[in-house]
């Protein structure tokens, strides 16, 4: 799908992030733990929108503000085929590449109810590994190994 | 130089590469040859337990007075600040002004390695709820090369509780940097987890899973059995199971002449009181060791060369 196609779908943004090609189902969930909302700027998201290659999509748009390097890694976990584009005067300006992050700070709480980082003063922190099958996630505290989905499904 | 475990903390088996493990085995067979008394002189050290502990504790505590240092420290968490609601970062935080190392059991997972984050002196980990006990870990690698000689391609069986017991994964990922060979024989409910198969398949370690006791008793060095814990099945579950994954003296007949039968206590009724007579048995030496390696490790951590 072209840039055109998105701004029929969904209304124009003038500068700001299109996050697109998420799988269907996701978007709410990477609003909340992006806090996306929490900018207090214009937030537009699609649910099921139709795909070409995905059959059904998820896409949000952000106005005025722009993913790290780190979050756009990061979303790679949830939408491993995403795309991530900065916007300024209605003209993508750029497209951020999505690489599996080695390590995710802060986003997601372990897995493991007796895991110590839920009681003390610390960020969670995960090792990411990608083997064969899966995507696994090692908590740096308690050092179990998660499921990547077992993970983002927590919180 | 100073040796690489200088004012380390040491908190997990996996973070030791295998100079690191070898260097801390040669010590404790030194300390053990020729005992040392000051090595820790002039040094105080913390327990911190949270959680209760004996054998861990005393040995720990054993091992700093034996090398010539002090100890101050509490047995159970329940008369500390953290019952007041006190978080580890603060009380490690205040802990580490008052001594030169602390060593910590704690019943919550990674605790050790929180508090080696606010801590400004090495912290020992002497367990961390079900993760890990590196020094068990280490006075059984210890033991390993008293009895066999060696480290390299020992053929090691493990029995019992292996999903839980962390005793058995830590060992089985050292031994995975002298490549071993493993039998894994215990309830299919309490199989080893994935991720350390998946570890161990990464590291080229052959493993197989055995269905009784008696069929790998043959072909193995260490028989290192733990117990299976009644808690973890419903009744009628564990009256199945239970015998299953018992060793018994007769089963002894076939075992290799250099075959030691270790297991990290306390035992219950996972090994008959006839097996302790036998030569096989080697699970109280394996304890005693405990102090020597602890010494080797306090020694190694506090004293830029031993």
């Amino acid at each position: 799908m072209t840039e055109k196609v998105y701004a029929r779908n969904v209304e124009a943004l003038k500068s700001g992030t299109v996050i697109d090609h998420i799988p269907a189902g996701q978007g709410l969930r990477i609003l909340r733990l992006f806090q996306l909302a929490e900018y207090r700027e214009r937030v537009t998201v699609g649910l099921n929108l139709p795909s070409g290659h995905m059959g059904s999509k998820d896409l949000i748009k952000v106005e005025n503000v722009v993913l790290s390097e780190e979050q756009a890694n990061e979303l790679a976990l949830f939408a491993p085929r995403g795309t991530v584009s900065v916007i300024e005067d209605f003209a993508v300006v750029r497209k951020q590449k999505l690489a599996i992050p080695d390590t995710v700070e802060g986003i997601f709480a372990c897995p493991n109810s007796n895991c110590v980082s839920h009681v003390e003063p610390v960020q969670s922190h995960f090792s990411v590994r990608v083997t064969e099958h899966d995507t696994k996630m090692k908590c740096k505290y308690c050092e179990k190994v998660f499921s990547k989905d077992i993970v983002v499904d927590v919180r | 130089m100073p040796n690489p475990l200088y004012r380390k903390h040491i908190i997990s088996i996996p973070d030791f590469t295998r100079e690191e493990l070898e260097l801390v085995v040669q010590t404790a067979a030194q300390l053990k040859a020729a005992p040392r008394s000051d090595l820790l002189k002039d040094r105080l050290l913390a327990t911190c337990f949270f959680e209760p502990s004996t054998r861990t504790r005393l040995s720990f505590e054993t091992a700093v007075q034996r090398l010539g240092g002090n100890v101050i420290g509490f047995a159970d968490g329940a008369n500390t600040s953290a019952k007041k609601g006190e978080t580890l970062a603060d009380t490690v935080r205040i802990i580490s002004s008052y001594t030169d190392a602390i060593i910590m059991r704690h019943p919550k997972e990674g605790a050790a390695r929180v508090a080696s984050e606010f801590s400004t002196v090495p912290i020992i980990n002497g367990g961390d709820g079900a993760n890990q006990h590196p020094s068990q870990t280490l006075l059984d690698l210890f033991t390993l090369q008293e009895t066999q000689g060696r480290l390299d391609n020992l053929t090691v069986a493990f029995v019992g509780d292996l999903k839980y017991g962390r005793t058995v994964h830590s060992l089985a990922q050292a031994l995975s940097l002298f490549g071993a060979r493993f039998y894994f024989v215990g309830p299919e409910a309490l199989a080893m987890p994935d991720y350390l198969c998946e570890e161990l398949d990464e590291r080229g370690i052959s493993y197989s899973i055995a269905a009784t006791i008696e069929e790998v008793i043959p072909h193995i060095d260490i028989l290192y059995m733990t117990r299976v814990q009644r808690e973890r099945f419903d009744e009628a579950e564990y009256k199945k199971i239970q015998g299953q994954f018992v060793l018994r003296a007769d089963m002894l007949r076939s075992a290799r002449p250099n075959m030691k039968i270790l297991h990290p206590l306390p035992r219950v009724d996972e090994i008959t009181t006839d097996v302790d007579a036998t030569p096989h048995a080697y699970y109280f030496e394996q304890a005693k060791n405990g102090v020597y390696a602890r010494q080797a490790l306090l020694s190694l951590v506090l004293n830029e060369t031993v």
